[in-house]
């Protein structure tokens, strides 16, 4: 190898440690991506471990396609974890209630980055069927960033599979230079957990609260 | 014959207190009245000379044309027969009623419910907390008079939506685009507003862990386990008061799936209700479908009849339901016993080919929503035929079989099962058991055979019962009911009469004034449906009885004094399923 095919080959613009040199060449940091990023993803998108986390009916689904049939484990994912500080990803599958929604944020926070979230089903990603219900809370996503909808009540293990492949594709497409979590500068800041008072409150709506009631004196 | 029965009970009863109560006088009510005062009394005879010893259902509903609320009961007696009906009214401004807790321990829960969604209270209830909304929750929802964030309008079909169908997104309506409603006092300070740490709960587990005493000089420690925990089937939530490894106290919280059934099922037309149902016991839709189908097909009376052969599809789903049921439950209790999904891999392997056939004929795996008032939706398909036969005929007795020689003799399931959760006959009937859990403790009690409906009276099967009371009774009366599901399902599917499976019209079904209690041996146990309709194209008030609910009442009872891992073990014997204990 000349020194001409890579002229700077141990001068890259920075220092290289005495025991490096001749051994690493980072010629350009793109190209080191593209060979990077997808060893990367290609890793993380078939070890997926999901939380162990059912709600309602669609949680029955969620069971059936990690079982026998529909085999979760053809994608890596069948290591299902009870404990949020283990697991890559959240179905929320089935209902979302007031009375359980802090503690569903509580878990999303818990969880170590990078996490996903796949809203499962008709109640989840919008209130569903129940969404009138003085319990029920029209969809996850008011509360935690949701990375696929899923449509159905249930959606069929069929087309959970089709979310997790959709999943799969979003963890395609990232670059560990662009995502929030590898930035160490970045602080990921948690989810305000809402409270349960005489209705459910979320702290970041306490501001418009008393706007409203002060317009409510006044008019 | 029965009428005759029934006749002779209303004048043993009316003999026995003259003067105090009295046949319900309004037209299509089939109980008695009792005035408070006397409820204590009345319900006391009940048990302990007239044999009603089985309190099944209680229930609040709200008169707000008359100002009263009447709280229903419904008893029964564990040896079979027909509903005995009573009814107490209390003003609205000042709802009390004495508690038949203490007589009847099955009202314990029910009584809570109807405080925290009715604002009824019980004098002399042991524990009347809140249940299924959390405590500081403003107002009772079930009340006429009480609407929620998202009111529309009392009835649907909302005139917003009907017949134009014009689309509009609740959230709009709504200042915080939220399904959230707050007082305009609150509203001016909200972060005066202190969240408590459920006082009221941790106070009574510490109450009664001191009656229970202590081992060790040591400390209890209260551990909470879920909502979010891989044992409790769900987002179901125990508080556990330890001695040691020793439980001294236990108060299962619940709530965290209460989607309103109820509320919903009063704004919604009839039929409109059906596909709801599905949705309680999720696992279980076909037997939940036919509760609320013979519920409101019992008000109709003579306006619909079912077709025979809609009879028998309706025998074959509900039987088909149970088996599917009950594989879910023997393989998730294997998986609490620790035996880590192997068991329940196989168990959902059938359950699929229970589901394809569920799907061939409803087009839904789980979401059936297939029964009508007056028959099915729609004929059993001509090529599911051969495939149904081999089912019941070859394959699941077979699996069935397999099954059992894996698990019945296994040592780990004997010795983590036998003797775990006791609950004696006695105990069983007191706490409203129902189901398999009755009747592993001896009580052989199933409502196909103690007060028929549909065409069961025509199959030849044996009640299963088991007598121990112990989690391993619990466990292996599934495996008895499987085989006599399929005993069912093999006459069943050779005797079916062709014909017609939908008696007429049965959308815009005309409900006369009344009220009427439907009840069906669901897998989980009993469910009933308590309907009173006011005439109108809207149930006045729909209440489910939730046999996963009510089994719950016994929990703590079957928990005291064992170890902390066998709550999982008693919890998956109970068998309970979210969507019906919260509703
Ligand atoms: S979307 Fe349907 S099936 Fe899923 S949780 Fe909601 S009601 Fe149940």
């Amino acid at each position: 190898m000349t020194d001409n095919a890579i002229p700077n080959i141990n001068t890259p613009g920075y220092d290289v440690p005495a025991e490096m040199q001749g051994q690493v060449a980072v010629t350009s940091m793109d190209r080191l991506l593209k060979l990077l990023d997808p060893a990367y993803n290609w890793g993380r998108r078939n070890s997926i471990w999901p939380m162990m986390f059912g709600l309602a009916c669609c949680a029955i689904e969620m069971i059936c396609t990690a079982a026998s049939r529909y085999d979760l484990a053809r994608f890596g994912m069948e290591v299902m974890r009870a404990s949020p500080r283990q697991s890559d990803m959240m179905i929320v599958s089935g209902t979302v209630t007031k009375k359980m929604v802090p503690q569903i944020v509580r878990l999303y926070n818990q969880m170590p980055e990078p996490k996903y979230v796949i809203a499962m089903g008709a109640c989840a990603s919008g209130g569903g069927p129940f969404k009138e219900g003085y319990n029920v809370v029209s969809g996850i996503d008011r509360y935690v960033p949701v990375d696929v909808y899923i449509p159905g009540c249930p959606p069929t293990p069929q087309a959970l599979l089709h979310g997790l492949m959709k999943l799969q594709e979003k963890i395609d497409s990232q670059s560990i230079t662009r995502e929030r979590w590898y930035d160490s500068d970045v602080p990921a800041d948690a989810i305000p957990v809402p409270v349960l008072g005489p209705d459910l409150m979320d702290p970041r709506d306490f501001k418009k609260m008393k706007q409203l009631a002060k317009q409510g004196a006044k008019a | 014959m029965t009428e005759m029965t029934a006749e002779r009970k209303l004048s043993a009863l009316e003999e026995r207190f003259p003067g105090k109560v009295s046949p319900d006088a309004r037209p299509g009510y089939e109980g008695f009245t009792v005035a408070p005062k006397d409820l204590l009394e009345v319900a006391t005879a009940l048990r302990d000379e007239l044999g009603y010893d089985y309190l099944s259902s209680v229930t609040a509903v709200d008169y707000p044309e008359e100002n009263v609320f009447e709280v229903v009961y419904h008893f029964y007696k564990s040896t079979g027969g027909r509903a005995l009906v009573l009814s107490a009214q209390t003003p609205r401004n000042k709802a009390s009623l004495p508690s038949l807790t203490p007589l009847y321990p099955a009202a314990d829960f029910q009584e809570r419910e109807a405080w925290d969604l009715m604002g009824v209270k019980f004098e002399g209830h042991p524990d009347l907390r809140r249940i299924l909304m959390w405590e500081g929750f403003d107002g009772f929802p079930l009340r006429k008079d009480w609407k929620e964030a998202y009111y529309e309008e009392e009835h649907k079909p909302f005139a917003a939506r009907w017949p134009e169908g014009a689309v509009r997104r609740s959230e709009d309506l709504n200042a915080f685009s939220g399904n959230v409603a707050y007082s305009k006092e609150f509203m001016a300070q909200p972060d005066k507003y202190e969240e408590e740490a459920e006082p009221l709960l941790y106070a009574k587990l510490n109450e009664e862990a001191e009656k229970m005493g202590r081992n060790f000089e040591t400390d209890f420690v209260t551990v909470n386990m879920g909502p979010q925990h891989p044992s409790t089937h769900g987002v179901f939530r125990m508080a556990v008061m330890l001695d040691g490894e020793t439980i001294v106290a236990l108060k299962p919280v619940m709530g965290y799936l209460h989607r309103n059934h109820e509320k919903i099922g009063e704004r919604n037309t009839y039929l409109h209700n059906m596909p709801f149902t599905d949705r309680l016991d999720y696992l279980s839709s076909m037997s939940n479908n036919w509760g609320y189908a013979l519920a409101v097909e019992k008000l109709m009376g003579n306006r619909v009849s079912v077709p025979e052969r809609a009879e028998y599809i309706r025998v074959i789903m509900a039987e088909l339901t149970r088996i599917s049921n009950h594989l879910w439950a023997i393989g998730f209790l294997l998986n609490d016993l620790g035996a880590f999904f192997t068991p329940s891999l196989y168990a959902i392997e059938e359950r699929e080919l229970i589901l394809d056939i569920f799907e061939a004929t409803t087009g839904s795996r789980m979401m059936c929503n297939y029964f009508r008032f007056g028959g099915v939706a729609r004929d059993f398909p001509e090529d599911s035929w051969n495939k149904l036969k081999d089912l019941v005929n070859e394959r699941l007795p077979r699996r069935i079989d397999e099954l059992d020689v894996y698990l019945t003799n296994n040592e780990i399931v004997g010795s983590r099962t036998t003797g775990v959760g006791v609950l004696t006959p006695e105990e069983a009937i007191a706490y409203g058991m129902a189901g398999p859990v009755l009747r592993a403790s001896g009580v052989p009690y199933d409502v196909r055979r103690a007060d028929p409906y549909g065409i069961y009276e025509s199959f030849d099967f044996d009640v299963a019962v088991r007598y121990h009371g112990d989690c391993y009774d619990r466990y292996i009366i599934r495996m008895d009911e499987l085989r006599q599901s399929l005993k069912i399902l093999q006459q069943a599917v050779k005797r079916i009469p062709a014909g017609s499976v939908l008696d007429k019209n049965p959308y815009n079904v005309r409900v006369p004034a009344g009220e009427s209690y439907g009840r069906v041996e669901g897998p989980k146990g009993e469910l009933g449906f308590y309907i009173v309709s006011d005439g109108s194209a809207n149930p006045h008030r729909y209440h489910v009885r939730a046999p996963s609910f009510i089994n719950l009442t016994a929990l703590e009872k079957m928990c005291v004094g064992q170890k902390v891992a066998d709550v999982v073990v008693i919890l998956g014997s109970i068998d309970i399923v979210l969507g019906e204990v919260d509703r």
